[in-house]
């Protein structure tokens, strides 16, 4: 008696045309790169528009073919099939060399931008749409950081996680924040005259926002919008952000408005498993993060007391810390490790090693929020499908085993071990504060 | 001092050595021939599909085992003494031991089929049973598994994840029917047709074929069918792995016999997890418990006892949960495949057959007995509770939100639920309460 049967040869063969549909996808993205670099030596010219089309147009169409033979081949559901047994996306050589690359364009891209002026050119036509000027390399950057999250944001809403409600709508918040805010507003205001200001970046990670300068600038322009935009910056440091995350955690910054999460949760996605789970990249972790955070809080109160004392005793060593964070903190650690690094440490290097918000935020959770990782009962099966897929290198499992709640500082709430979990163990949720912490889930009794 | 010795390093013996060594100072050692470390066996299937590597398998990192004074050693036992308390290695190291814990685990089935040994036929149990399945099944065309259980199932996935087509031969009339009412096990039916793979019911394995290497080749069912294939899964079931037992004053019978505290018939010798036979006083049938998390209860009730603290094991109320591919099921209390006199069921499903839940309870006072439900995560504790309270249908309806344990912006089925028995009890018309709020702030 049988049932129920498939025709196998039709189903070989489906599977064969969209493997083939797919590889053809690739390979279009594959073409657009390939039309990228060569626009980098100058090619493009005379045509941007046309080049733009054939790099970044044909990496669009191919993503989009690939995510629609995928969508086909599988049914919803957690697929991290051969993530471990590829090269790409288990350091191997192919990731070597991508993290190689990524890390000499950040390179390139802050020291020696000159390197870039064809591609620069290239996205001219784009910047005269949005503020009637030329693009430069900051401009250039904002639009393929924007770029990769759209594309890659789509491939989590559409392919990897389109059985989940929690993961596509963060996508979209995701997508929305550094397409609006973290790209369009402020290339609009430029247009507009008005400082270029990103209402979705707040002291301490834009650390310049409440330096003593930054404040004067924006006080002194004409026009309200300046003096908003100082109110904006520390309402939302010391405000908002204080109480967004009693009620929500720290995830309602990291993984659904920040670009740098964002990223990380688009384009960095099919690294993620990469992070250490060790107890000493733990430690390590926090001892590197708090200093951060201590560093730009010293950097800032040094700035402001220069700034009162008009430059008389601290002027010099305050400009050098300034300089120092700049340099070693904002540039080389948030950008060059942070975004190179991604095929080799994972995605969140940057957010769990450096960022000072982050930090700032961590501490807000852990002892002042109503967020936890809720742990159903003893129903783990330490699979470890949890700790590995944790970009921030949370230990997940060893709290899920011993039917304990996660109530970590560094957590971003990203939700992703609560959606690997082959026995939904893990819940993120919000709730009242007694057992918290506890042990085999008080949270009902 | 003491020196408790535990052969076999899975869930129940490392959880008894931790849980000993939270009271205990004595000596520790763990013995296992089938790897240094502590992994965890559930997710073996995730290594073969490169959701992961052994070591993040590995639920506590290599120095945990030092830091807590937990010896272990890598061999296979040769042989127990009982008398002079000692155990003997393949390589002729003598251990003595004052108390020894038996957690050695479980073998594969095979019923004697013609060809069952033959290269390119294996169960699947253990890290060596996926090193061979490896090399088994790659570059093979076609791949068999015989046996529709918990085990198979996973074997089905992780072939489809390599895009190897499957034939997956079912004893049963519908998956898993010996333990899921006919609705859950056609759910599942669907849920691996959808995936793409030959599912064959009501059918069984005759003979497996050789090829002229005398490598598997073929199947033969009991249809008379032929399939040819490259590889053959036995994944129909397990038994207690007690050989190295049997050789001892230790009583077995199908596995290591123990009472309700987990002790053999020799005074401190215990043994826990899937090798243990639990003898029911009164019933036919002795207990056989081949859980992840039966193996985990029992190496905690076993390690207090270690301790000095002498623990009954109580299992307390059944739960379990498995994944069939996409499909998550939870259970919890008892529900029989095929319904119990004294009992009835509500089913809902989801006109997708994706989601279901299934109430079971009794006719006399619709009390609430037992839960399956797929597609939907629920809240342990609460179900639990409603279980042990023993409320009744209408009450478990009406708090369903209480239990909802699915990430947030998931959509809810609760009053699809709801609008499903006021359909059919259009007198007794019941209305959805809101989310209790958590314990502590606001009691009811």
């Amino acid at each position: 008696m049988q049932l129920i049967q498939i025709n196998e040869t039709e189903l070989t063969l489906s599977h064969q045309k969209l493997g083939t549909l797919k590889k053809a996808g690739l390979g279009l993205v594959g073409l657009g790169t390939l039309f990228l670099l060569l626009a980098l030596t100058g090619l493009a010219t005379n045509s941007p528009v046309l080049f733009i089309v054939l790099s970044l147009g044909l990496m669009t169409g191919g993503a989009f073919i690939s995510f629609y033979a995928q969508r086909k081949e599988e049914p919803p559901g957690i697929k991290n099939n051969q993530i471990w047994q590829k090269s790409f996306t288990a350091r191997g050589s192919a990731a070597w060399i991508l993290g190689v690359a990524v890390t000499g364009f950040y390179i390139v891209l802050y020291w020696f931008p000159d390197l870039l002026e064809h591609w620069i050119r290239m996205v001219d036509p784009v910047a005269y749409v949005l503020y009637n000027g030329p693009a430069d390399q900051w401009f250039l950057y904002g639009f393929f950081y924007t770029v990769a999250i759209l594309i890659m944001g789509s491939r989590m809403i559409l392919v990897k996680y389109r059985h989940s409600n929690y993961q596509k709508i963060r996508t979209a918040s995701i997508m929305f924040f550094q397409t609006g805010f973290a790209f369009l507003i402020p290339f609009v205001l430029k247009a507009l005259n008005q400082p270029d200001f990103y209402f979705t970046y707040f002291w301490p990670l834009k650390y310049d926002y409440l330096f003593p300068g930054t404040v004067d600038y924006l006080l002194s322009h004409p026009g309200g919008l300046g003096v908003f935009m100082v109110f904006w910056g520390a309402v939302m440091t010391f405000l908002a952000t204080p109480v967004l995350t009693w009620f929500f955690g720290k995830r309602w910054y990291c993984s659904w408005v920040c670009g740098c999460g964002g990223l990380a949760n688009t384009a960095g996605d099919p690294f993620r498993q990469l992070s250490d789970k060790s107890l000493t990249a733990w430690k390590t972790e926090r001892r590197m993060i708090y200093s951060v955070l201590v560093f730009i809080i010293v950097t800032t109160a040094l700035l402001w007391l220069n700034s009162i004392y008009s430059g008389s005793v601290l002027g010099s060593l305050s400009q050098g810390f300034k300089k120092t964070y700049g340099f070693a903190i904002g540039a080389m650690f948030s950008g060059v490790i942070g975004v190179g690094f991604y095929p080799i440490m994972g995605t969140r290097v940057w957010c769990r090693f450096g960022c000072p918000m982050a930090a700032y935020l961590g501490i807000l959770q852990k002892f002042f929020s109503r967020f936890r990782i809720t742990t159903n009962g003893g129903q783990c099966i330490s699979c470890g499908n949890c700790s590995t897929y944790c970009e921030m290198g949370i230990d997940v499992r060893w709290y899920a085993q011993r039917g304990e709640n996660i109530v970590r500082a560094s957590c971003v709430g990203c939700g992703v071990c609560s959606a690997v979990c082959p026995r939904g163990v893990l819940n993120l949720e919000n709730g009242p504060r007694e057992n918290r912490f506890s042990i085999l889930n008080a949270f009902y009794k | 001092m003491d020196h408790l010795v535990i052969i076999g390093n899975g869930i129940s013996g490392v959880t008894a050595a931790r849980t000993v060594r939270k009271t205990s100072k004595m000596k520790i050692t763990i013995i296992s021939g089938e790897t240094d470390h502590f992994f965890s066996r559930t997710a073996l299937m995730y290594i073969y599909m490169g959701h992961m590597k052994y070591e993040h398998t590995k639920p506590y990192e290599d120095w945990f085992w030092e830091k807590n004074g937990i010896n272990l050693i890598k061999g296979w036992v040769e042989k127990i003494d009982t008398d002079n308390k000692y155990v003997e290695m393949k390589d002729g190291r003598i251990i003595n031991w004052s108390k020894l814990l038996l957690a050695t685990g479980s073998q594969p089935n095979k019923f004697g089929w013609p060809g069952q040994d033959l290269p390119g036929v294996q169960g699947f149990y253990s890290l060596q049973d996926l090193e061979l399945m490896e090399q088994n099944t790659a570059g093979i065309d076609h791949a068999i598994i015989v046996g529709g259980g918990l085990i198979g199932i996973e074997v089905a996935e992780m072939l489809h994840s390599r895009n190897i087509p499957v034939t997956f031969l079912v004893r049963e009339n519908n998956f898993w029917d010996i333990i899921l009412p006919e609705e859950e096990a056609k759910m599942i039916n669907r849920e691996i047709v959808e995936h793409g793979i030959d599912l064959r019911l009501a059918t069984e394995l005759k003979e497996i074929l050789p090829d002229k290497n005398g490598r598997v080749r073929a199947v033969v069912t009991d249809k008379d069918e032929e399939i040819s294939c490259g590889f053959v899964a036995l994944t129909v079931g397990v038994h207690p792995n007690i050989s190295l037992v049997k050789n001892s004053k230790i009583e077995t019978g199908r596995g290591v016999l123990v009472n309700d505290f987990l002790e053999t018939s020799v005074p401190d010798v215990y043994a826990a997890g899937d090798c243990a036979e639990i003898i029911v006083p009164g019933e036919a049938r002795n207990r056989i418990e081949q859980l992840w998390y039966t193996g985990r209860m029992q190496g905690e009730s076993v390690g207090k006892t270690i301790a000095g603290k002498r623990t009954k094991y109580e299992r307390g109320i059944w739960f379990n949960s498995a994944k069939f591919l996409d499909l998550e099921y939870q259970t919890y209390g008892f529900v029989s495949n095929i319904p119990l006199e004294s009992e009835n069921s509500f089913y809902w499903e989801h006109e997708n057959g994706k989601h279901a839940l299934r109430i079971v309870y009794k006719k006399e006072n619709r009390a609430v007995t037992g839960i399956n439900v797929f597609g939907i995560r629920m809240r342990h504790k609460v179900c639990e509770n409603w279980i042990r309270e023993r409320r009744p249908l209408e009450y478990v309806l009406t708090h369903l939100r209480d239990a909802n344990f699915d990430p947030e912006f998931f959509k809810r089925h609760e009053q699809a639920v709801i609008d499903h028995y006021n359909k059919k009890n259009p007198q007794n018309k019941l209305q959805l309460r809101r989310r209790r709020l958590p314990a502590g702030l606001f009691s009811e």
